[in-house]
């Protein structure tokens, strides 16, 4: 792709206007009455907020965070451009710690050097020759190659959302999750890497003897040395919120519950707070983790 | 904190092992350590030798378990699994089953005496010989597994393995196999805080609920078997995938009667698996048997089922109430609803709207027949082959011809209404937005025409022909060019946008959804681009150009490929669904219905797809190649041929 210009041609005499009249259509967006709170009063353009706690049972916080939010205002409209990167360790002698950062920091590195500056200025940076989801995918198997290399005893989850304008790209690996909130509801966009989920894929029951088994992953980054990537494309709205988190929170709320959490709080970070202190009043067995992002299109 | 990440044996070995016995270390004054041949989850396995047999060189096995816990009970515990291996192993008499010599405690460590078996364990094997490994090799293995799994089985209780696998599963120079480790680690509760990494992989679902039953060694022999044959680690894929790799699609040595036995073992319900290890050996020796027997027969007589059954249109004709179309619907010939003769090939794509039938034909004119009878209405004749669909909008006909004019007439008598002059042939299909037609032509312009007046409002000129049809989007109207790039020009004025270049024309009219814009492109890819910046979100690669459109039905993407294929993709992410192959180039577009994906070929085929599956449903050979794509309108499926007619086949 590349912004030079090209006028069409304008031959005379057999033109009737002098261009096509456009009804801008209703947006697509979510319904006003339905938009949440935490959207209307955060400003115009995208919000992140994250937090992240070691839970009430845990000595060590293994979850990690990144947040980049680049989003830039032209031609009197707000670009959305953020990275959100989730992870959860895993792995003895505290290495899942510095797991979830090492591959967190290297796919934010990644995704930086390949998507970026062709992103932001195609006029200097050209254009790549390869597909958004190619580049997240790579993103992430380097995460795992660093991992794999660095720490062999340790394993990450890893989720991770890229914003360009109107459109999150998802990339995952393991039990962490992401969702967006629309109308009102909870919809989950990625798919547990985990024993259990696959066991309930395949329409087994899962038993209470199965609860010590439901934290199995069969996918995680650094477990080998080649890894297969999750993508996911979703189109963001006006009133549109994506939520990252680790199992930390899904495992103690349920999605109605998170949904109505963030239905009901009138300031991001609030929310984002609350959801973390619910799950630790509930036993905060696990470290939990969340990021949130609003998009208020005004 | 107690978390565990568990792992394939190999990655496991980098792992500084604590403290194993240095060669020449003498246990019970009688057994002196020659090396460590393994390494497990509790501890080494040595290769000893027994000093009680000073003339003789005696080796034996020596497996270790270290009891590391100071928990009295999980000590407890430990000694009495420990002391149930010895004794399990000490009851069993098998040529399969080592035999144990001995066993004692020193140091909190246990260790058995147990006879040494030469040769490699399978999973080692796997590491030595790089290739898929021959089925014959294999169902030999297997049908000696399915023998002492029969035996243990036999006893009261049964003797459950649990852990079949190919690291416990030796095998000798002579090839005869051997079961090692009886189960001194699984039955170790191994920590139930903290999230693993790594599943056992050959372990049936109901493992997970703590049964144990013969059924359950069962399918962990059909996924050793599986791992053996196709070389995929279990581990390293989600649980339970074993039908995404059927063994014979990589490895040809396997028959599909061996694949099905396979699959039979690696059932999810226990109760539809073989119901005993010996009716599953009696299942292997028949298909080698067979595979043997027929092997040369089959080779010789390797003709596709589907083109043996298949009538060709030409050696029907002696029948002129069939005409030339023929259909086979389970070895049955299903009858077109009617079939209307045009005087040249049809390539034009035909259109239903209020039970009309609109297409173009090579013979200059543009047909409007009855779609339910096939009734001529009327026609009207340009002064060039017509390529283009037609597109309907009101009560008019929208269609660009070869002639280089674009017209508008009358959908229901064929009057003219209003033409456009182009410079150029036009074969792109038009599409109406905004009371306006936008299409392209061979002049290099995309034409945006007051569909009422066919005034042109703007054009846009590109650098090579234009032969794709646009889509129209709120702000944006795409469409792609012979000079290789796919164009978003302004809706409004005309102008560019923004533009993305593949490798080769794109013939191919792009579609949009869910702000996505797919299109093919000669380069054999297909794209999705964000419809704002043009950024390539996916792109998936056929082994052909591809020259046909996308049609999306529930968030999948369906597109035909000159390599044969029909594809169904995930319109997020690219990802494959299924692929059908039609045995013929694929240049038109698919019809998609709630069931059925329907796809004409060059081979002169149309084909009903299921829309779910991608398994075939039915076919219909034409007499010519089918460059017309097909279109669904109520309970009918409407194509034309190069052999001349438009067809109405029943859905």
């Amino acid at each position: 792709m590349s912004f030079s210009s090209q006028d069409s041609t304008i031959s005379q005499g057999e033109y009737s206007d002098r261009a096509i009249p456009v009804k801008r259509r209703a947006s697509q967006g979510v319904s006003s009455e339905l938009k949440p709170a935490i959207v209307r009063t955060a400003p115009r353009g995208l919000t992140v907020v994250q937090n992240s706690h070691i839970g009430r049972v845990r000595q060590h916080n293994e979850d990690a965070w990144l947040v980049l939010d680049l989003s830039y205002r032209e031609n009197d409209a707000h670009v959305m451009v953020a990275l959100l990167i989730l992870a959860d360790g895993m792995g003895g002698h505290a290495s899942g710690d510095l797991a979830s950062a090492l591959a967190a920091r290297t796919a934010a590195a990644c995704v930086m050097q390949d998507i970026m500056p062709s992103y932001l200025s195609p006029e200097v940076a050209g254009t790549p020759h390869y597909s958004l989801h190619e580049a997240l995918v790579h993103a992430v198997q380097v995460a795992n190659e660093t991992v794999y290399r660095n720490l062999p005893h340790a394993g990450t989850t890893l989720t991770m959302a890229l914003v360009l304008g109107r459109k999150a790209y998802v990339a995952h690996v393991g039990d962490s999750r992401a969702y967006v909130l629309e109308n009102g509801t909870l919809r989950r966009i990625t798919r547990d890497h985990s024993l259990a989920a696959r066991l309930v894929e395949t329409g087994q029951t899962i038993s209470e003897e199965m609860v010590g088994q439901r934290n199995i992953l069969y996918r995680a980054v650094g477990h080998s040395n080649t890894i297969e990537v999750d993508t996911y494309t979703e189109s963001l709205f006006d009133g549109s919120c994506l939520l990252l988190c680790s199992d930390g929170l899904w495992s103690k709320m349920s999605d109605a519950e998170i949904a109505e959490v963030l239905m009901g709080e009138t300031d991001a970070q609030f929310a984002v707070n609350k959801l973390i202190a619910m799950a630790n009043e509930r036993g905060g067995e696990d470290n939990i983790t969340v990021i949130l992002a609003v998009c208020n299109e005004g | 904190m107690e978390t565990l990440k568990l792992q394939p044996e190999q990655s496991g070995q980098r792992k500084a092992m604590s403290a194993t016995l240095p060669p020449g270390t003498v246990l019970q004054g009688r057994y002196q350590i020659i090396k460590v041949i393994g390494l497990g989850g509790m501890g080494a396995v040595y290769q000893v030798r027994d000093r009680h047999f000073q003339a003789a060189q005696r080796l034996c096995a020596l497996k270790e378990m270290i009891v590391n816990t100071s928990d009295p009970s999980k000590r407890r515990l430990a000694a009495q699994i420990f002391e149930r291996e010895a004794n399990i192993l000490a009851a069993l008499n098998h040529p399969s089953i080592p035999k144990i010599h001995d066993y004692f405690t020193h140091e909190d460590r246990h260790y058995l005496v147990l006879e040494f078996v030469e040769g490699m364990d399978l999973e080692a094997v796997l590491r030595v010989v790089r290739a898929p490994l021959p089925a014959e090799r294999v169902v030999d293995w297997a049908i000696q597994i399915c023998d002492v799994l029969t035996y243990l089985h036999g006893h009261e209780p049964p003797i459950v393995f649990r852990d079949l696998k190919p690291s416990n599963i030796m095998v000798r120079p002579s090839n005869q196999i051997a079961l090692v480790d009886f189960g001194i680690a699984r039955t170790i509760n191994v920590g139930d805080r903290g999230t693993m990494i790594g599943t056992e992989g050959y372990s049936p679902p109901e493992q997970y609920r703590g049964v144990a039953s013969p059924q359950g060694d069962i399918y962990a022999l059909g996924a050793t078997m599986h791992h053996l044959l196709t070389r995929r680690d279990p581990r390293l894929h989600p649980p339970f995938t074993f039908a995404e790799e059927p063994p014979s699609r990589v490895n040809p040595s396997v028959s599909k009667e061996l694949e099905a036995i396979i699959m039979k073992a690696l059932e999810y319900d226990p109760t539809v698996r073989y119901s005993s290890a010996e009716e599953m050996k009696t299942a292997l020796l028949r298909c080698c048997a067979v595979s043997q027997s027929s092997a040369n027969i089959l080779a010789s007589l390797h003709i596709p089922v589907s083109v043996d059954h298949r009538l060709d249109a030409k050696a029907s004709s002696l029948e002129p109430q069939v005409g030339q179309g023929v259909a086979v619907l389970t070895g049955q010939s299903i009858m077109p609803i009617w079939q209307f003769r045009c005087e040249d090939e049809v390539r034009s794509s035909p259109v239903v709207v209020d039970g009309v039938l609109y297409v173009g034909c090579y013979d200059n004119n543009l047909y409007a027949l009855n779609a339910r009878t096939g009734e001529f209405l009327w026609k009207y004749a340009t002064d060039g082959g017509i390529a283009a669909t037609p597109c309907i909008w009101k009560d008019r006909v929208l269609f660009g011809s070869e002639d280089r004019i674009f017209y508008a007439v009358s959908a229901r008598s064929g009057r003219i209404l209003w033409t456009c002059p182009t410079e150029g042939r036009i074969r792109s299909s038009a599409r109406v937005e905004l009371e306006h037609a936008f299409f392209g032509s061979d002049d290099r312009r995309l034409y945006a025409v007051n569909a009422h007046n066919g005034q042109v409002v703007w054009r846009f000129e590109a650098l090579e022909t234009i032969r794709s049809s646009p889509a129209i989007g709120d702000e944006m109207v795409y469409v792609g060019s012979d000079d290789h790039h796919l164009y978003a020009v302004d809706l409004q004025t005309g102008r560019q946008r923004w533009k993305f270049r593949t490798n080769r024309n794109i013939i191919s009219s792009p579609v949009l959804h869910n702000g996505l814009v797919v299109f093919g492109s000669m380069d054999w890819n297909v794209y999705a681009l964000d419809e704002h910046s043009g950024w390539s979100v996916w792109r998936f690669r056929t082994d052909h150009v591809v020259v046909g459109s996308p049609r999306v039905m529930g968030e999948v993407v369906y597109i035909g490929s000159a390599d044969g294929y029909l594809y169904a993709l995930e319109l997020g992410n690219g990802r494959l669904v299924w692929k059908f192959n039609t045995g013929n180039q694929v240049v038109s577009t698919p019809a998609v219905t709630e069931k059925s994906v329907y796809i004409s070929t060059l081979g002169g085929d149309i084909i009903s797809v299921n829309r779910k599956t991608g398994k075939e449903q039915w076919r219909f050979k034409t007499g010519a190649p089918v460059p017309s794509s097909p279109c669904v309108y109520e309970d009918a499926v409407y194509v034309g041929s190069n052999d001349h007619y438009v067809y109405a086949l029943p859905v």
